[in-house]
């Protein structure tokens, strides 16, 4: 296991240090690039955001440094399918409530929120925890991405639960689970989602603050601001805003394209897809695949893998930059690809056997954002 | 016989149609009233070409009245927005995140009640007759004269929606106009609930305009029935209109490209509109245009309209030519070509200038452009073919020939082949595209709704979601025989296990005119 590592992008990038309303849209859309195709609709989740610092004042925002060694740090989040979330909004006090439930029934007080995943929801949700209970939120995640499983986190490397963890929905259902591992914790608390109309909010991975220091990625949510803002000033200044993005991420632009075709099927509870994607300009006469479920997670070009999960795959429509999700794909879409590296720690033996490819079910080695094959791992 | 009229901000455009060849055609200035435009053009039409009113079997009608009534927010109704979910979204009610102007405009006011679906079906809490009381009570005293009601997850159960309607209606009156959004929109609560609301809130405004339309259209001796162009290109009838005019909302750029399609007499292609600002370019598919994939702003509120998919670029008539041609646009001069244009004796160098002095149009005095180089004119040129052809490129979505068709007073400045895509199809009667899309328009059927596939039974739910679809076009008015599905689209839900799938489906068929001998 790697020591403390800051990932190398973020260290120009201006610390937040409170989130007041008009940051949010940045941070929301800055999250759903991060949440590489999966991740939810951001905005919803801006709205909520928006909706809580209206009613409750400002979030201060801690950068992980500054986080005392014995401070209670909870993550709160979401838990269901986006699809349902925007239309079953939820009720802004139930993130504060599970949280409320997980600290009651440990006879604990927390001090911190936590982001555990970066997208257009979970990036945008603890704001709302974090507002209704008057605490302060922690610049950081837990993957520095989107992953679609809740033991699919940095701090389960690190040996840390996720549970107990809570599960409240907006009607006032509520469970406290207890867990021998973090994929139970997944099982168990999924299949209660279901039950309790798939879009509940939760509360996860209890962590001391040497605990968090430890196992989260720093800077997540100062990188999501910068991500949105990059978009925005390259678009106003003529600038090419995917370029923009894949400068801020250290990443390339693999591929240009039309979605040329877009195969969907459930399979085992999971939507597998793919897409393939016709090249324009300097790819043309190439072709890229991409292969998604909720998220992409291994795309080719002319047959050769060039990037798997975990590095990062982010589709962005070619012109705007503007994220797309796996479910918004679309025959015809007008796509830049861009990979990036995920945090480092992601590039272990254990991280490739929690969140690797050969996890999805694709029978190939990772390879890194840059086309280097990961063998052996 | 059918007549298409567009009824726009500047122009009021009528066609008489033979099948689908134009047999007549007319532009007169739209009037205030509206109505006397409608009388005039249709006079006009007469006179071009008589024709027995006994032989019109329909008029179609396209206006672009009610979107601009929203845009420019007024004789907007007072609007109360009636939400059945609680306890689940509280936090985000009716209006949210609308410009404050729109919704003072409409004396918006927000009600939250319990009620609602989940995604499988089951309810999230019972619906509180005495909760809908108080609100109706509370409507009536503030005055609302148009009730908008959103249910959660009303696309896949309606009844609840049904239900409150009836409770308040019993409260409030006959007089009080009720839209609910499971028959305006789909998934997506505030979208849908948006759309409800706007649509509302031009309740009063489409009882006017519709008596008006069919007034003057009976007043020209006209008795076939009046139809209004829908947002997808099809066909509503005015009792539909008078309760859905939201539902008109972007018959505009879709009757214009379908009308284009029409007079080049293909079904799939590219529309290239020139005009004097900008080229709008899109893509019809079997004769509907191909739809904009995600949300849509409108008077900047988010709805999920199905709208055309059209890229434009800064390229027109008026497009201002710098650098010895190699810089085209974007910016143009606009509506002033006719005084700054050279060939009108003006000092600005536009598209229409090189055009000219091409050969490729007489427009103005070419004495204007004597002194050009034909060097200049030909390297602009080569800029604009250039570029026009890249974007139509952008829009194709496979490697088979698609034919492009260009329409627009600036497609003068169009070669006779784009590069790359072949041979230019310039239909006559262009200028009156809008009313021909009207006029040709056919009925459709739609259903968006998410369901719980199990093993085995994907071909079977699959069957009954298109049969639904095309059941609701023979409602709508279709002809049984005609009905096909145009547009197909199963998506698996992310994150929810148990196969979920969200299937869109739509259905088109030709207008039923049983009651028209012919």
């Amino acid at each position: 296991m790697s020591p403390l590592t800051t990932s190398p992008t973020v260290k120009e990038i201006r610390p937040l240090t409170r989130i007041d309303g008009p940051e949010i849209q940045d941070l929301a859309r800055g999250a759903a690039i991060l949440g590489t195709g999966g991740g939810g609709d951001p905005y919803v989740g801006r709205l909520l955001a928006e909706a809580a610092v209206r009613e409750r004042g400002p979030v201060g925002i801690v950068q992980v440094a500054d986080v005392p060694d014995d401070a209670v740090v909870v993550s709160a989040a979401m838990m269901g399918a986006p699809t349902v979330m925007v239309e079953k909004l939820p009720t802004g006090t139930q993130f504060a409530q599970a949280v409320r439930n997980l600290t009651d029934r440990l006879g604990i007080v927390p001090t911190h929120i936590a982001c555990i995943e970066a997208g257009g929801v979970n990036s945008t949700t603890p704001i709302v925890a974090a507002a209704e209970l008057g605490l302060p939120l922690i610049d950081a995640d837990g993957m520095g991405r989107a992953f679609p499983e809740v033991q699919m986190v940095l701090p389960t490397l690190y040996g840390h639960a996720a549970a107990p963890m809570a599960v409240a929905d907006e009607k006032g259902n509520s469970l406290v689970l207890d867990t021998i591992d973090n994929r139970w914790a997944e099982r168990l608390a999924r299949t209660a989602t279901v039950e309790m109309g798939c879009s509940v909010s939760t509360a996860q991975y209890v962590l001391t603050g040497a605990q968090l220091k430890q196992s989260y990625v720093p800077g997540t949510l100062s990188l999501c601001v910068e991500l949105g803002r990059t978009l925005l000033r390259a678009r106003a200044g003529n600038a090419d805003p995917v370029a923009a993005v894949a400068e801020v991420l250290s990443g390339r632009i693999l591929f240009e394209g039309k979605v040329t075709d877009v195969e969907r099927r459930t399979q085992t509870g999971f939507a597998r897809g793919t897409a393939r994607v016709s090249g324009v300009g300097a790819d043309q006469d190439r072709t890229a695949m991409l292969r998604f479920q909720n998220e992409h997670l291994l795309v080719e070009v002319e047959g050769r893998i060039e990037t798997t999960a975990p590095d990062l795959i982010i589709v962005l429509e070619a012109d705007t930059g503007e994220p797309i999700t796996t479910e918004g794909l679309r025959y015809g879409a007008r796509v830049r690809i861009v990979t990036a590296p995920a945090d480092p720690r992601w590039h272990s033996a254990a991280a490739h056997d929690l969140a690797g490819p050969a996890y999805f079910g694709y029978d190939t080695d990772p390879v890194l954002f840059d086309g280097v094959v990961v063998s052996g791992s | 016989m059918r007549i298409g009229i567009d009824v726009g901000g500047t122009n009021t455009d009528a066609v008489l149609m033979d099948g689908n060849t134009v047999a007549a055609a007319v532009k007169r200035s739209t009037s205030a009233d509206v109505t006397t435009g409608i009388v005039e053009a249709l006079a006009a039409l007469q006179d071009q070409r008589a024709f027995p009113v006994d032989e019109i079997d329909a008029v179609m009608i396209g206006t672009t009245h009610f979107i601009n009534a929203l845009v420019e927010a007024r004789r907007l109704a007072p609007t109360a927005a009636v939400r059945l979910g609680l306890p689940a979204t509280a936090s985000l009610p009716p209006f949210v995140d609308w410009p404050e102007a729109l919704v003072q405009a409409m004396h918006g006011r927000a009600y939250l009640a319990h009620g609602g679906h989940e995604f499988d079906g089951r309810e999230i809490s019972p619906l509180d007759p005495d909760e809908l009381k108080r609100h109706a009570a509370d409507i009536a005293a503030s005055g609302s004269r148009s009730v908008a009601i959103s249910s959660v997850f009303s696309p896949i159960n309606s009844e609840l929606e049904l239900r409150a309607q009836e409770i308040l209606q019993a409260e409030l009156g006959p007089d009080v106009a009720f839209s609910l959004s499971h028959e305006i929109g789909r998934i997506g609560l505030l979208e849908r609930e948006n759309a409800t609301i706007i649509n509302a809130a031009l309740r009063e405004l489409a009882t006017s305009i519709v008596d008006g339309l069919a007034s003057s259209v009976a007043a020209s001796g006209l008795t076939a029935p009046l139809f209004l162009s829908q947002n997808d290109g099809t066909l509503m009838d005015m009792e539909y209109a008078r309760r859905y005019p939201v539902a008109t909302f972007a018959s505009g750029p879709t009757n214009s490209m379908r009308g284009a399609a029409v007079l080049s007499g293909l079904d799939t292609c590219a529309v290239v509109d020139v005009g004097g600002t900008t080229t709008d370019v899109g893509v019809l598919n079997l004769g509907f245009p191909r739809e904009a994939t995600g949300e849509v702003l409108v008077a900047g509120v988010r709805t999920n309209f199905r709208m055309p998919d059209v890229l434009s670029i800064g390229i027109g008539g008026g497009s201002l030519i710098r650098d010895g041609g190699a810089l085209v646009g974007p910016d143009s001069v606009g509506y002033r070509l006719n005084t700054e244009a050279l060939v009108f004796g003006g000092s600005t160098l536009t598209a229409t200038d090189v055009a000219v002095a091409a050969g490729w149009a007489e427009i103005g005095d070419a004495g204007g452009v004597g002194h050009l180089t034909k060097e200049t004119a030909d390297r602009a040129l080569d800029v604009i073919a250039t570029r026009v052809a890249d974007v139509v490129e952008r829009m194709r979505t496979s490697a088979a020939p698609l034919p492009v068709v260009a329409v627009g007073g600036g497609s003068v400045l169009l070669p006779e082949e784009l590069p790359g895509l072949g041979r230019l199809h310039r239909p006559e009667n262009f200028a009156v595209a809008n009313a021909i899309g009207a006029a040709i328009a056919q009925v459709s059927g739609e259903i968006d709704k998410v369901y719980a596939i199990s093993e085995g039974r994907r071909a079977t739910v699959i069957d009954e979601a298109r049969q639904e679809a095309v059941d609701r076009a023979i409602a709508a008015g279709a002809h049984p025989g005609s009905v096909e599905i145009v547009d197909f689209d199963e998506v698996p839900i992310p994150y929810l296990p148990g196969n979920a799938t969200r299937i869109r489906a739509k259905a088109v068929g030709d207008l039923a005119l049983t009651a028209v001998v012919r």
